[in-house]
């Protein structure tokens, strides 16, 4: 199995990586169009700016590579924490941003001012019926946070969500494309099972 | 690798500890590990980002990492070892410049700021350089300074309590925090379960930690964790991996 983790610059990597070769699996990390259309699962990560992450994929030509794999070749995708942001349609993180449209989720900051942002810590994941990620991980496990911005959708099927003092987007999955907001590399026992339900997806 | 105590409690070099201290069975004690490098001189951030790679392996939690980052390289090469964050303590005093690109580029909950403070005729004095400058600015005031930065969290030590296993300065800090918007974990002083309780019972205190030698004796922080839920105070809950995944 070909596993392609996106590397534009921007993330732990180190430590996606090694929780997939916990799981028996070797990934490549890649910036390249060719990784990327030719892999099996792609997994895209990424903490920090929302704009310059977009920035930097444009740059390397790859936004297009990344909507070929997932539209025309169908091959499954996740997208974890800033990655996850990036599979939706905009972010009004240093203003405003477009994502890669891949998910009709719109990513704005969490406004609550009653409590502390980032949002950062371990928290519950209330996840949606007949979920593929969730197979075998027991209903509001902790999952691991830490993200200043949200994101919202109108849609219901296979949204997990999470609470802080709002509720937002912890997680979604439709058909082959799929994100997290939290980290399941830095998530013990519950994100290794989900990381091997994508795998194996 | 020393418990970062300013009365530093030698445990034993990196050998020592992975030869005693589990790492990966300790992380389902534990939401979030910080590894500091304490060499006070001939620091080697190679040597200190090798020997993250190595602890952290098979450790699949948030990871903080600091000692000495005073370039916008160090703390890449200690993010693309596996740090999940940095911890910066002179830095953030002496190159608002650094913190500055680093929250830019990297985000917020990448930066942890490192705050010492010591309690001279009642007023908290900040100090800088392990230890070992002050500055001249009081803590309420530094603090105010540093959430400026948007920086994603503050670590925050008792130098006078660190070390001692009396238990986190509590009585000195209580106002201070009741200010601070920013997430706080508080350090300095825990030596058992109770002052674990007595930090995480505080509203504006959103996690303790320990370096203390306790942490390295037999099963005292697992039952420290247990002891933490029991009190009824809300903590992740994780199963073994080698039950799931053998």
């Amino acid at each position: 199995m070909k596993i392609t983790i996106v590397d534009y610059g921007m993330g732990n990597i180190y430590s996606l990586q090694s929780a997939l070769k916990f799981l028996g699996y070797d990934s490549i990390c890649s910036n390249k169009s060719e990784d990327i259309i030719n892999a099996d699962k792609i997994l895209l990560p990424g903490v920090g700016s929302f704009k310059i992450a977009m920035d930097n994929i444009i740059k390397l030509k790859i936004d297009k590579s990344i909507k070929i794999a997932v539209k025309e070749h169908n091959i499954p995708i996740l997208g974890i924490c800033l990655g996850m942001q990036l599979l939706g349609i905009s972010s009004t993180e240093d203003r405003f941003s477009n994502g890669l449209n891949l998910f009709e989720g719109e990513v704005t900051k969490f406004t609550d001012q009653s409590v502390k942002t980032p949002h950062v810590g371990f928290n519950n994941v209330y996840y949606p019926d007949n979920s593929t990620l969730y197979k075998g991980i027991k209903m509001n496990s902790d999952f691991y946070f830490v993200h200043s911005y949200k994101m919202k959708t109108n849609k219901i099927k296979g949204i997990g969500y999470t609470s802080n003092g709002e509720n937002f987007v912890a997680s979604f999955e439709q058909g082959n494309i799929f994100g997290t907001q939290f980290h399941p590399e830095k998530s013990q026992t519950n994100g290794l099972l989900l990381l091997k339900n994508f795998i194996t997806f | 690798m020393l418990s970062r105590n300013f009365r530093l409690q030698k445990v034993g070099d990196f050998k020592w500890l992975k030869k005693h201290y589990n790492f990966e069975k300790i992380a389902f004690s534990i939401d979030e590990l910080i590894i500091l490098d304490v060499t006070r001189e001939g620091r080697d951030i190679n040597e200190f980002s090798s020997v993250v790679k190595e602890v952290i392996k098979n450790v699949f939690i948030p990871v903080a990492c600091g000692g000495g980052i005073r370039t916008l390289d160090e703390a890449k090469l200690l993010l693309n070892s596996g740090a999940d964050k940095i911890v910066v303590n002179t830095t953030l005093h002496s190159d608002k410049d650094l913190i500055n690109t680093l929250v830019k580029n990297y985000g917020s909950q990448f930066v942890v700021g490192s705050v010492d403070f010591q309690i001279e005729n009642d007023i908290k004095k900040v100090y800088i350089e392990n230890g070992e400058l002050k500055i001249d600015k009081n803590l309420e005031d530094y603090l105010e300074e540093v959430e400026k930065l948007s920086i994603g969290e503050i670590y925050l030590n008792s130098i006078q309590k660190d070390g001692t296993g009396q238990g986190y300065d509590i009585k000195h800090l209580a106002d201070t925090l009741d200010k601070i918007t920013t997430p706080i974990i508080l350090s300095g002083g825990a030596g058992n379960h109770l002052h674990l309780i007595e930090g995480l019972k505080i509203n504006s205190v959103d996690a303790v930690a320990t370096a203390n030698l306790f942490n390295f004796l037999g099963d005292a922080l697992p039952k420290a964790r247990i002891k933490i839920m029991e009190e009824g105070l809300q903590l992740a809950n994780f199963e073994s991996i080698n039950d799931v995944f053998k």
